[in-house]
């Protein structure tokens, strides 16, 4: 025994030299969630971490300043025109660019990418179907001009920038079409290869994909613009924001992306880190099923918008995750409301409730992702809701699960985050304030339609203000839009997501943008 | 001779008058010898103890352990709470004297419904043989074929996380070892004289399985169960940390501990308060279960 | 005569054997029975896993109609049990990659895990109850025996995460979680999977030692579930055989006294130990789910857990089948191994 244990301290010994590493000095090693990563295809990736994989692997045709958003300027389209009509929109491709696999990129890289969207009709495909583009019609609508040209025909006319601000987003990367047919199986158009592998023209190339433990990156010597600063970026997949905090503490890793509120609390105090945080895109809302006979009642709808502690909860909880913000359209998008009308109020709640008869309160269930801070905001919700005699039954289940129901109109209450898909407002209105059929069968499901909300006049307001070229007064629609949305909607738009990033002190110009597929490596140093 | 000794000597006598008599003075013998043994005697007393504290709980918890109070998050252990607070400013201590219930709840839930599988399936196929035991014992070998946790979590993915799912996922894995103790004791049992005294009488095989045999079984299934307790404390609490038993915010010590893991480094009360209460009952029933085998089972030397 | 009683042996162990196999295939149709049950009852819409929230209604129905969704269940089930049994446990929704692929890359971690865990259960649990048989009541028998309930009691992962904090996060002895260090990640070739042996071929050097560092902790904690089980059985067997009268004999006839207990008696236990040791490496293989939870170690328990949170049913079930099958081979493996060497069994 006594030899055991002497055996061990020996062990422990020897092993202690090797804990003393630091990361070596070209490569940035990071901890990330990337688990919602299930494909490297531009045309399929639709998930946060994937985009951010695309945007520093793959050039897109269009970018827009990280920080000015409304600044568009071009990618791998140098400059662009539109006709009077609004309808066709030519693009001049930027001579030079080649591929890391050696190839040149020209028009019909560009035109066969954005064909193939449409085509493999993944997930994003509705981001450029939206625009009338059809497997039938593509060989029209989405056209190779010359060598350096390319043509697209729309349907309607709408603001102009929509279509800009979509070709911003991952399925406007151009991918390597020689390299992808190489890779061809039975017309699937090298899908089947390309979901695990790598074929653009980016700051970043990839070396290695494990799913849901790994991602590395090597510097793309061949690139065309600034090249990155570090040779290789390493990220590995951590979930529990404890563990990344002490490889963080510890100096085994440069960057933590996912540390929890009172994990960012306690390496604040730490001179070898700092912190760095950027408002994102996405929003964190309760929506009330209109097929529920007690939240159907405006009173009642109301009401729920008074009992949530929103300065409670981002002061505690979510703490520098997330801030207050009550109307759907996130700050730093066109015509973006920071009307904040709501706040804690048990009494007026109590006094709407009495307004219908349901003083003396109700039961209601809400679906909520076992994840956090999901379940620690429905615990605050649950407590608010109560003081006011709502009685909240929290129906904890996997995502999958609870979204399951959520899309089969089955809720009661459904706590939930929604990313917009492009930086145009009309992603967030599309789905928060448009609702063209409200029957169980309808085609399209968005956030109005599963939480049953029949609203044909908002439907037509929605669309004019995409219709409209003026942008002054584009801004002008939405804000009223977002105003009535506020009071009448069933939606309670509790906050909007805040980035919150924590390295090393020596980690300097990191890019973090406010969508994830503007957050950039190639300026990072060390 | 004072009373006691006369009880002793009553309870002890060689040549016992009644059936009564000689039953008495084997459980006495038995729980002489149990109560000798000091560490399964603080076993017992530690589940009596638990007992107590699952059904006096509104009497013991200071706090609702379902209230949150977010401006009291993650206190330290103090007066007030003894265990501190959680991440949502929940009384840890209230919470774990609530959570004994749900133990309770898993454990005897378990116990309910895979001893009786258990013993049916196994006495069953003990008793008529042939092609039911060999079917019998195929479906009961199937289920042994799989990790008992692996399956358990393959159950509960499929049900969806939440403690009655865990509760069933558990009770689906543990009934096969039951079955099997069944099975080899009415195998001992069937062909005893009395058995067929019985069968001659005119009993068919149902009243003699329910009648005579089940209860002859039960005595080691007891013991079995006692000690897999522990391992069902275990199972549940392992389920609860992957986030697929209880789900919050019910004071489950499994998913406590899984909360607590996101605060482990300035916060340890979080997970070691739940996380040491898991210890001493799995401990409590494996000492407890050891006395009792060492009781009614002297062959085995432990 | 002789030649009569091997011929009879041998049609005996023929037919033994194929007895063997028959229940051996029916125990696997029962497992790829219960997996397909599973797999059906999921309160999850399956489609929805593979083309996420926001597809078409077009989108949806193409990959409905590509899952075989719309065929009677019994097709559903054959047509799953003969791909099961091609090797094709379908593609997983978290990776995008076939299932049985995926195994491979991950079971080598856990195998590397279990097979050092075993190692330590075998090498300090097995002299321990020797030990503790011998010298019955003794300090050391008293340690055994804490070791054991202790190893009974205490949820693996409450003392993973303490011991992860206590030697990682304050004492800064060991390593953190995961395999390697993180920029170590993808320079060795994964060869056998197994990283220590992969380093050795590879001569990373530096590599080998980090990842000798990084398995101490997990493998020790495993190990010490193994070591509580071998050393609790190993002592119960050195007592029966201690009690036999050929110890007695033995000592008698004056043979030293270490080989009375390691020779004579150990051997005579060897026997159930091999089959008590193929138990004890199945449970670990259960273990792993949650030791590699706790030290974000790359293996098949975490695969599973991962896959299980996300709803990938493909993954889970085809996890379940490939460790129920280890477990039935385990087990077939040691039930053989009694048979070659206990005489009796013959």
């Amino acid at each position: 025994m006594r030899k055991l244990l002497f055996c061990a301290f020996v062990l422990m010994c020897f092993t202690a030299q090797f804990t003393e590493a630091a990361t070596p000095k070209d490569t940035l090693v990071m901890a990330f969630k990337i688990d919602d990563i299930i494909s490297l295809d531009p045309a399929e990736i639709f998930e946060f971490s994937g985009a951010e994989y695309t945007a520093n692997t793959y050039d897109r045709l269009i970018n827009y300043d990280v920080d000015k958003v409304s600044d568009i300027y071009g990618g791998v389209a140098e400059s662009w025109t539109t006709s009077d009509d609004g309808l066709t929109f030519v693009f001049k491709i930027r001579p030079g660019i080649t591929f890391a696999s050696g190839n040149t990129l020209s028009a019909e890289d560009v035109v066969f990418s954005l064909k193939r969207v449409i085509l493999l009709n993944k997930s994003p495909a509705f981001i450029l179907s939206q625009f009338g583009f059809t497997p039938e019609n593509i060989d029209k609508t989405i056209v190779k001009v010359d060598d350096n040209t390319v043509k697209l025909v729309i349907d309607k006319a709408y603001a102009p920038t929509f279509l800009l601000y979509c070709l911003t987003s991952t399925v406007g990367s151009v991918v390597d079409m020689k390299e992808v047919m190489a890779h061809e199986k039975d017309g699937d158009m090298g899908y089947n290869w390309l979901k695990t592998a790598y074929a653009g023209s980016g700051p970043y190339k990839l070396k290695s994909w494990k799913p849901s433990e790994t991602l590395i990156l090597d510097s793309n010597t061949k690139y065309w613009g600034h090249k990155s600063e570090l040779k290789r970026v390493i990220i590995r997949h951590i979930t529990e924001s404890s563990t990344q905090r002490l490889l963080l503490e510890k100096g085994d890793i440069d960057i933590a992306r996912n540390l929890g509120p009172d994990d960012i609390k306690g390496v604040a105090g730490n001179a070898d880190i700092k912190i760095r945080s950027r408002a994102k895109g996405a929003i964190w809302y309760l929506g009330l099923n209109q097929k529920n006979k007690y939240l159907r009642l405006p009173q009642v709808r109301q009401a729920f918008k008074y009992l949530i502690d929103y300065k409670g909860m981002e002061q505690t909880i979510l703490n520098g995750k997330a801030t207050v913000h009550q109307s759907f359209l996130p700050e730093g998008f066109l015509g973006a409301s920071a009307e904040t009308p709501f706040t804690l109020d048990v009494a007026k709640a109590k006094a709407l409730l009495k307004e219908v008869g349901l003083e003396k309160g109700f039961t209601v269930t809400m679906d909520t992702r076992n994840n956090e801070p999901t379940t620690s905001m429905a615990l605050a919700i649950q407590a608010t809701l109560a003081q006011a005699g709502i009685k909240l039954e929290i129906i904890p289940g996997e995502g999958k699960q609870t979204l399951t129901k959520y899309r089969a109109r089955t809720h009661d209450i459904y706590i939930g985050r929604w990313g917009p898909d492009y930086m145009d407002p009309h992603t967030n209105a599309d789905t928060f304030a448009r609702n063209p059929d409200n029957s169980d069968g309808a085609k399209a499901n968005p956030l109005a339609w599963r939480n049953a909300w029949d609203i044909p006049e908002m439907t037509k307001k929605t669309d004019a203000a995409l219709l409209e070229k003026d942008t002054g007064k584009r801004a002008q629609m939405y804000m009223e839009l977002q105003r009535e949305h506020q009071q009448v909607s069933p939606f309670v738009i509790m906050f909007q997501e805040i980035e919150i990033m924590a390295s090393r002190a020596n980690v300097k110009g990191f890019v973090l943008g406010p969508a994830y597929d503007s957050n950039f490596y190639q300026y990072t140093t060390k | 001779m004072s009373s006691t000794r006369r009880w002793q000597h009553w309870l002890l006598s060689d040549s016992p008058a009644s059936p009564f008599q000689a039953a008495a003075g084997r459980t006495y013998l038995g729980l002489a010898e149990f109560l000798k043994n000091r560490l399964a005697v603080f076993g017992l007393l530690i589940i009596a103890a638990l007992i107590l504290i699952a059904f006096f709980a509104p009497y013991i918890a200071p706090c609702d352990p379902l209230v949150t109070n977010l401006v009291n998050r993650l206190q330290p252990l103090s007066a007030a709470h003894y265990f501190g607070t959680d991440e949502v400013g929940r009384d840890i201590f209230s919470r774990i004297v609530w959570g004994s219930r749900l133990t309770l709840y898993v454990i005897g839930l378990v116990a309910i419904i895979a001893a009786p599988v258990g013993i049916i399936i196994g006495t069953v196929s003990g008793y008529f043989g042939g092609l039911i035991d060999t079917i019998l014992m195929r479906i009961t070998d199937i289920f042994l074929a799989f990790p008992k946790l692996i399956l358990a979590l393959a159950f509960v993915a499929a049900l969806g996380p939440g403690i009655e799912n865990a509760v069933i996922a558990i009770a689906i894995t543990s009934w096969p070892p039951y079955a099997r103790i069944a099975r080899g004791e009415t195998i001992t049992i069937r062909n005893g004289d009395f058995i067929k005294a019985i069968r001659l009488q005119g009993a068919g095989p149902i009243r003699i399985i329910t009648g005579h045999i089940m209860p002859l079984c039960i005595s080691s299934l007891i013991v079995r169960i006692t000690l897999d307790m522990a391992g069902i404390i275990l199972t549940a609490a392992g389920l609860g940390f992957l986030g697929l038993g209880a789900q919050p915010p019910s004071p489950e010590w499994g998913a406590m501990t899984s909360t607590g893991r996101a605060y482990i480094i300035d916060h340890w009360w979080l997970i070691t308060m739940p996380g040491t209460a898991i210890f001493v009952v799995s401990l409590a029933f494996n000492l407890l279960g050891d006395g009792l085998r060492e009781v009614l089972d002297p062959k085995s030397d432990n | 005569m002789l030649q009569l009683f091997t011929i009879r042996r041998v049609k005996k162990a023929t037919h033994q054997t194929v007895r063997l196999l028959i229940m051996v295939a029916i125990t696997f149709f029962g497992l790829l029975f219960i997996t397909f049950l599973i797999g059906r009852v999921v309160p999850i819409d399956p489609v929805l896993a593979v083309v996420g929230d926001k597809a078409s209604p077009e989108v949806y129905q193409q990959a409905r109609l590509a899952m075989g969704l719309d065929l009677p269940v019994w097709r559903q089930f054959f047509i799953y049990m003969g791909s099961v049994l091609h090797g094709d446990l379908g593609t997983s929704v978290l990776t995008a990659k076939p299932v049985l692929q995926d195994i491979l890359r991950v079971f080598p971690a856990t195998l590397e895990l279990a097979v050092i865990a075993t190692c330590i259960g075998i090498f300090v649990g097995i002299p321990l109850g020797v030990f503790s048989a011998v010298k019955r009541g003794s300090f050391l028998d008293h340690i055994t025996r804490v070791i054991g309930l202790l190893g009974y009691s205490l949820p693996i992962f409450w003392l993973g995460l303490l011991a992860l904090i206590v030697f990682y996060a304050k004492l800064d002895l060991l390593p953190g979680p995961g395999r390697i260090d993180v920029f170590y990640e993808d320079i060795v070739d994964p060869v056998t999977g197994i990283m220590l042996i992969d380093c050795i071929i590879a001569r990373e050097w530096d590599i080998f030692w980090n990842a000798l560092a990084h398995i101490i902790m997990p493998a020790t904690l495993l190990g010490y579930y193994s070591m509580a089980y071998l050393s609790r059985m190993t002592r119960s067997f050195m007592i029966e055989q201690l009690r036999q009268e050929y110890i007695l004999t033995a000592r008698v006839k004056g043979v030293a006294e270490w080989r009375v207990i390691w020779g004579h008696a150990l051997g005579n236990c060897a026997i159930p130990l091999i089959t008590v040791v193929a138990l004890s490496f199945g449970t670990l293989l259960e273990g792993s789910v949650l030791t590699e939870t706790v030290f974000a170690w790359p293996g098949l328990g975490l695969y599973l857990t991962k896959s299980l949170l996300n709803a990938d049913m493909n993954s889970v079930l085809g996890s379940t089948i490939v460790v129920g099958t280890i477990f039935l081979g385990v087990n077939l493996f040691s039930d053989f191994l009694y048979k070659v060497l206990d005489p009796r069994a013959r």
